[in-house]
């Protein structure tokens, strides 16, 4: 009788644990999305920083002209007189997402803005990323440590940093992409399903669309394929998991415009193609073993493998041969970077000059994903306890992204979510444990007999009951024959579960150990919790265009960007083409609607060098320049006046370096006294002409008197001095903002226009000449 | 320029020739001779009112000239006075004070008339004249007597005011008709008090100053009433914003006392007297225009009025040229950069709250907000400070409590409202105000106190399905004066406004159902294909399966109980205790192989368990063998006991079966995981 009143019982029981786990899910949804709003509380709802700006742009466009004009946009209001062709230079798969968004909201007759759908894209992405970890990890080690991972990833300080509400970035909904695609292979891998393999292959569209990191999955899958080979794991699970991938995949992403044809001709890719070829040999062999005698069988494989082995050789050769023929190597720059860190700064000045791509710092781990950091090895062995085809993943991808974000201070965000997951299931793991065994110990309970303590399960996460049950239990879990998909991924997850619980009954700790080591795990966890909150609210929520500081009378709030944008929308004609170091190119076009010269999707580094040379040369030399280029406004970013210290005086070297790059008469030792870039008495003559110095300097001594920097603590070298060439038009309240107007040319006489021709004449041809070099970047 | 010539001599012909009939011939010489002269083909005339306008343009940057031509002007007005004061009526005003205040961008003339019939006939309206270069930019106009006899104690009435075109009166004339409330008898007088509101009179002159400099504007008017009446007494005083005057003309009886100038008293002038002046004095009042301003009010029966006021703000006076240096406007704010205005102070309704104060880049942070029971102040400042002819655009906001402007009577609901600008100094060039009704409202009809172009409109927001019906309202030339309430009437029914919620809710719940359908549903097409046949046989043989494997299971815990039992038979000695635990294993083996029998049976029956067949039989095989062993194990250890044999005794014995268990062990937890993964 006891069986009837069993089956009863757990049912409700599990039919509990599942509205809880749901429920828990629900709250880390709730969680992602809310602990990513400080930046919205504390400031506003409005855009960050510099890329999100484009996106918005280019999401405005959208939402206004349709998917159409979208792709065949040709915008003329950057890289003047260039111009760039937006639809087939950027990953759309951001626009899409928040324009798919905004079309829905608007068909429901919600009228919100695309600005305010923009914004909280990011925050909403990472509760849905927060969801596929869950799923992945539960894939890879149940339920329990599903939902620890979950609730790691929904407010691990690195990934917080890319989406704050506000922070509208491809990797905002790349992570999310990049986790899901796990998800789907790891899925198919155990449940061997020709439908998630479409579905993967969807996911991995979708990461296409959204983020060049999409090259990580098309590289990390291969090689786990290989190691499952290698390792004597291939199944046709595996088979399954991984053909259709490539196919469907490189298909797909040869549909993205940005990526094209560089999806079968760029290295990238290459060794998805090789593990191709390869995992179709081993299904060869596996396939003729099963049909074949062994003697037959030795046979075969010695015919097979030499086969096999020409047609590869004849491939790689081919590649070989290829890949030689192109100067980078099939590689592109970034690429390249990855695998020689050193690469970016002997080569390609501007992409060293961005900070996001420099090696991290010590700190910076433990800033960005802070106990995850202690977390991970535990993980790494709960992986190995025991090995399975979805652990091993999940250890390759911790390896590889650490790998990464050594190279690269952004890929921190590619390993947080790996550090989230072992991290979620060396906790669930120790608090199995450790649980385990104070409920074995528990006076009232041990009567009963062993297997019950398993019972007690993940501890601090019930849900785990479903998956670690009593063998009475077991036998309703199957009762109803539901969905076969969803019997499968029971079965797995139970079979899992036997396995464990046999070792679990050898693994009891002392009561006083566990008690103590729960309660020294919660406090980690609370620690976790107590830096997340804090690193979401005080670190990584300033939107940047807008400063604020605390002192003595009060919060000061320095909202200069905006103001130099609004007036420079506002008061200026509509084709005025502004030139700034390109950093500030996106804003411009998004903000003050101006047409720029050079923005931060950093395509043509001649470009670039021009406007580094013109903000490097002195006056004249510069107003020509910009003259050539139709500049009529030049703005230049000051922090001299409040301390502000990402201005374009600190930037200087770079332009300097990226303009001498390619215009070999900018010599940085010009600019350089002992070594260093001064601007104080001790600093050069061409420091002091150059243009930079003069626009950020003019006038400045009149403010104090002595003219003291308070970014570079020194007062300036040359203190008075009047433009002949620009002109002051406008100066935000703090300074930080400059802007100045292009002098019409002065009346001369015959004698002296002919010199000035004369030079204008060398100064192009010292331009053309620079721009036949061959650029590095493209 | 010819062109220009051209057009405006047929406008003109009737005029000279009914002048050269007139006695003063040489003045008609004059005038064409006037006409001839080169001021006139100047790119800025404007063809149709060349006869007031003509000179007025000219001197608006050919200032000297004004003095000089003004007396020729002034004589050629009074032959046209003299020529059309027997078509009027008999009346004359016989005292007009008029004040022009400049201290603002815009002018505002408030003129006292008294009227009196000197005819015999009643006359029950008064005309008003101004001059067409000044009508048009007329913003607003009002006229004000005071009833009754006693002079403290009369309620003043606004008269209507219409716009009548007189015939046969000399053109560039824009004429206004006052009526009476009460016809005048003859010798009767009245009192009227005429406000006229004039924005965009005041001209920066120069036109372009450089951040240092002042912004100095030239006024210009008729010394003299413009009245198609005879005036018997008349005076002017202007009040400018500060004493600095640039220049001013000076006529007979002209004082200047401080910033006030005083032209006047004149007496016994003639209809149509006209003498020009022109004042040039300096003006730093912003000069704030409004080129446009769209007013949103939406009436939400939730209990807000939330108002979104659009502004497209320029700065109207002289243009800025030149260098804008920071440093300069820093230090002297009120030398370098006179005429710029950084701040306006918007006064909102009492306890208007939510408010917010941003452009389309986001928040402006540069504004204060403090309030009492009786406004509510907003002092704003644009993003930056605004000197001669810059622009700037942002969006106020805010929520009113609804009980505070919605009243209802007669079962019609109404909302009243202010119209204009809550922003004092701001000049409207066009002011479009949008009331967004509730949606399923009807019977919709405004009153606003002055005329204005209106629609209606549908707003689709929130959930709307036919969209909320709009009033919208448009007004151009609005100044501070037009601030007055308005109303809009309509019909509303409260269970509207369960209409979005239970939407809502039906939404979800049908979400939920559908949820609930699709889990339950088979959704399979064809019910009898042999696939789903075998599907379902393969379900149920796998839930076969799995209830084997689970009694298995439930199997190996009974022997594992057994084990313990024996360990604590060894640590226990208790023969007792050991033997119950037997007897309720065998127990429990029993019933679980009578379960394992049907179960058994329809795996053997069913064809799709052929395959796997198999390996359940070996398993139960296996499984039923160690069950024998372990009893075997069991019964010994008890009997060793019992007999009280040494321990190294016991496990003599037993070590042969134990091999055999454990070896069997090891052989079931494969077949379990073999038809797992099966």
């Amino acid at each position: 009788m006891a069986a009837l009143e069993n089956p009863k019982g757990s049912t409700l029981r599990n039919a509990f644990g599942n509205v809880l786990s749901l429920f828990i899910l629900l709250l880390i949804g709730i969680l992602a999305f809310s602990i990513r709003l400080f930046s919205v509380i504390k400031y506003e709802s409005v855009i960050h920083e510099f890329d999100p700006y484009f996106n918005y742009r280019v999401t405005q466009y959208l939402t206004k002209n349709g998917i159409y004009d979208f792709w065949n946009w040709f915008d003329d209001r950057t890289w003047y007189p260039l111009g760039r062709v937006i639809g087939g230079t950027v990953y759309p798969g951001l626009t899409l997402t928040a324009g798919t968004l905004w079309w829905i909201l608007n068909s429901l007759n919600i009228p919100l803005s695309v600005e305010t759908v923009c914004v909280f894209t990011a925050p909403i992405f990472s509760a849905i990323a927060a969801w596929a970890t869950y799923l992945l990890t539960k894939e890879v080690k149940g339920t329990g440590a599903g939902l620890t991972a979950a609730a790691l990833l929904a407010m691990v300080p690195s990934y917080i940093s890319r989406s704050v509400a506000g922070s509208y970035d491809n990797e905002a909904v790349a992570i999310f992409a990049l986790i899901f695609t796990f998800y789907l292979y790891i899925k198919t891998l155990n449940t061997g399903s020709l439908f998630y393999a479409t579905l993967n292959a969807l996911a991995y569209f979708y990461m296409v669309c959204s983020w060049g990191g999409y090259t990580f999955i098309i590289n990390l899958i291969p090689m786990h394929v290989l190691l499952c080979i290698v390792t004597g794991r291939y199944s046709s699970r595996l088979y399954i998991a991984y053909a259709p991938l490539v196919v469907l995949g490189t298909l797909l992403a040869s549909l993205v415009p940005v990526v094209g044809f560089n999806a079968v001709m760029t290295s990238e890719h290459f060794a998805s193609f090789l593990v191709f070829i390869i995992i179709h040999v081993v299904a060869l062999v596996y396939y003729i073993k099963g049909i074949l005698p062994p003697k037959m069988f030795k046979v075969a494989v010695t015919l097979v493998v030499s086969v096999g082995l020409v047609v590869c050789c004849a491939v790689i050769a081919v590649l070989v041969a290829l890949v030689a023929s192109s100067p980078t190597k099939g590689w592109s720059g970034r690429s390249l970077s990855l695998l020689d860190p050193t690469y970016a700064s002997k080569y390609i000045p501007i992409i060293a000059s961005v900070s996001e791509h420099q090696p991290p710092t010590w700190p910076s781990y433990f800033m960005d994903i802070n106990v995850l950091a202690f977390l991970v090895p535990a993980g790494i062995i709960a992986c190995f306890l025991p090995l399975s085809d979805a652990s091993s993943f999940v250890v390759l991808y911790i390896v590889t992204s650490v790998y990464f974000s050594g190279v690269m201070v952004r890929l921190m965000l590619v390993l947080a979510p790996a550090a989230c997951i072992l991290s979620g299931i060396a906790l669930s793991e120790a608090f199995n444990v450790f649980t385990r065994s104070i409920k074995f110990q528990l006076p009232g309970i041990s009567g009963n007999s062993e297997t019950d303590a398993g019972d007690a399960g993940s501890g601090s996460i019930v849900t785990q009951n479903d998956a670690v049950k009593t063998d009475k239990n077991q036998d309703t879990v199957k009762e109803r024959p539901s969905r076969k998909n969803k019997k499968k991924e029971k079965e797995i997850v139970e079979k899992a579960s036997i396995k464990s619980q046999i070792e679990k009954r050898l693994l009891v700790l002392p009561l006083e150990a566990s008690v103590l080591a729960i309660f020294l795990l919660v406090l980690l966890g609370a620690f976790y919790v107590v830096h997340c909150v804090w690193a979401a609210s005080e670190a990584y929520s300033a939107p940047s265009i807008v400063l604020t500081s605390y002192s003595q009378d009060g919060l000061h709030v320095f909202d200069d960007f905006r103001e130099a944008y609004a007036w420079l929308s506002h008061n200026t004609e509509v084709d005025d083409k502004v030139a700034s170091w390109w950093d500030y190119g996106y804003q411009t076009t998004a903000m003050a609607n101006r047409t720029v010269i050079v923005d931060n999707n950093t395509w043509n580094n001649t470009h670039i060098a021009t406007v580094g040379t013109a903000m490097s040369s002195p006056e004249k030399a510069a107003w020509e320049i910009f003259n050539s280029l139709d500049v009529k406004y030049v703005l230049v970013v000051f922090g001299g006046l409040v301390g502000y210290p990402s201005d374009d005086i600190n930037k200087f070297l770079w332009m300097v370096r990226i303009g001498g790059g390619v215009f070999p008469h900018i010599k940085e030792p010009d600019y350089l006294r002992d070594g260093q870039y001064r601007i104080d008495s001790q600093a050069t003559p061409t420091m002091l002409n150059s243009l930079m110095y003069k626009l950020s300097y003019y006038r400045f001594v009149e403010t104090d008197g002595k003219g003291f920097d308070r970014v570079r603590r020194t007062e300036i070298g040359k203190k008075y001095f009047k433009l002949t060439h620009f002109e002051e038009v406008f100066t935000t309240h703090h300074w930080m903002v400059r802007i100045f107007k292009l002098k019409p040319p002065k009346n001369r006489i015959r004698g002296k226009t002919k010199k000035s021709k004369l030079k204008a004449s060398s100064t192009t041809s010292s331009k053309r000449s620079g721009t036949r070099k061959k650029n590095p970047w493209h | 320029m010819i062109t220009t010539n051209q057009k405006t001599l047929p406008s003109f012909t009737p005029l000279v020739s009914s002048l050269s009939l007139s006695p003063e011939g040489d003045l008609a010489a004059k005038l064409n001779l006037f006409l001839a002269h080169p001021h006139t083909t100047n790119t800025k005339l404007k063809p149709k009112c060349l006869n007031f306008q003509a000179l007025t343009s000219i001197s608006s940057y050919s200032y000297p000239q004004v003095k000089k031509m003004g007396i020729r002007f002034d004589l050629f007005l009074l032959s046209v006075a003299i020529l059309w004061a027997p078509v009027l009526s008999d009346l004359v005003l016989s005292k007009v004070d008029r004040r022009i205040d400049l201290t603002s961008q815009s002018v505002r003339v408030t003129s006292t008339l008294k009227v009196e019939n000197a005819g015999t006939n009643p006359v029950s309206e008064v005309l008003l004249a101004f001059p067409d270069h000044h009508a048009k930019n007329l913003a607003y106009l009002t006229a004000i007597t005071n009833e009754g006899k006693g002079k403290t104690k009369g309620s003043t009435v606004s008269l209507p005011v219409e716009v009548v075109h007189p015939k046969g009166m000399p053109p560039a004339l824009t004429w206004y008709s006052l009526s009476l409330l009460k016809e005048l008898g003859k010798g009767e007088s009245v009192t009227l008090d005429v406000v006229a509101i004039f924005t965009h009179t005041l001209r920066p002159f120069p036109e372009e100053i450089t951040q240092a400099e002042t912004q100095l504007v030239v006024f210009q008017d008729s010394a003299f009433y413009i009245s198609p009446y005879v005036v018997k007494v008349q005076s002017l005083s202007v009040k400018l914003p500060e004493p600095k005057v640039e220049s001013y003309t000076k006529l007979e009886n002209t004082k200047i006392s401080g910033s006030e100038i005083k032209y006047g008293p004149y007496e016994n002038l003639p209809s149509f007297s006209y003498t020009p002046i022109a004042i040039h004095f300096e003006s730093n009042k912003p000069f704030a225009v409004a080129q446009e301003l769209v007013r949103e009010i939406e009436i939400s029966h939730w209990g807000n009025v939330q108002v979104t006021e659009h502004y497209n703000l320029i700065h109207g006076g002289a243009q800025s040229k030149g260098e804008f240096s920071r440093l300069d406007y820093q230090a002297r704010p009120h030398v370098r950069g006179a005429s710029a205005f950084r701040n306006l102070v918007a006064k909102l309704p009492p306890r208007a709250h939510s408010v917010y104060y941003r452009d389309e880049i986001g928040n402006i942070s540069t504004s204060h907000l403090w309030g009492d029971s009786k406004k509510t102040q907003l002092e704003i400042e644009p993003r930056y400070p605004m000197f001669g002819g810059w622009r700037t655009s942002f969006t106020i906001g805010y929520g009113l409590p609804l009980q505070d402007f919605l009243f209802q009577s007669e079962g019609k609901r109404f909302l009243n409202i202010s119209f204009g600008c809550p922003m004092n100094e701001v000049v409207i060039d066009n002011l479009i105000v949008k009331v967004v009704l509730p949606e399923g409202s009807g019977d919709i009809s405004v009153s606003v106190p002055f005329p204005v172009k209106q629609w209606q409109e549908a707003k689709l927001s929130h959930l709307d399905l036919v969209g909320r019906p709009v009033v919208v309202l448009e007004k151009t030339n609005v100044v501070q004066e037009h601030d007055q309430h308005f109303q809009v009437h309509y019909k509303f029914n409260n269970l509207s406004l369960l209409r979005e919620p239970l939407m809502l809710i039906s939404g979800f719940f049908f979400l939920f159902v559908t949820c609930i359908i699709y889990m339950h549903a088979d959704l399979t097409i064809s019910k009898s294909s042999a696939s789903y046949v075998a599907k379902l046989q393969w379900d149920e043989v796998q839930a076969a399966i799995q209830q084997v494997q689970n009694i298995i299971n439930r199997c190996l815990t009974i022997h594992d109980k057994l084990e313990a039992s024996l360990r604590d038979l060894s640590r226990t000695g208790d023969v007792q205790a050991c033997k119950a635990a037997r007897k309720a294993a065998d127990s429990y083996l029993k019933e679980l192989s009578k379960e394992l029998k049907p179960l058994l049976a329809f795996l053997q029956s069913s064809p799709q368990a052929a395959q796997i067949l198999p390996k359940v039989e070996d398993l139960i095989a296996k499984e039923r063998e160690l069950q024998e062993r372990l009893m075997l194990k069991h019964s010994t250890v008890v009997d060793c006991y019992e007999k009280k044999l040494g321990g190294r005794e016991i496990e003599n014995r037993v070590s042969s079966i134990q091999q055999k268990v454990t070896a069997l062990r090891q052989e079931v937890d494969d077949l379990l995981e073999i038809i797992d993964e099966i």
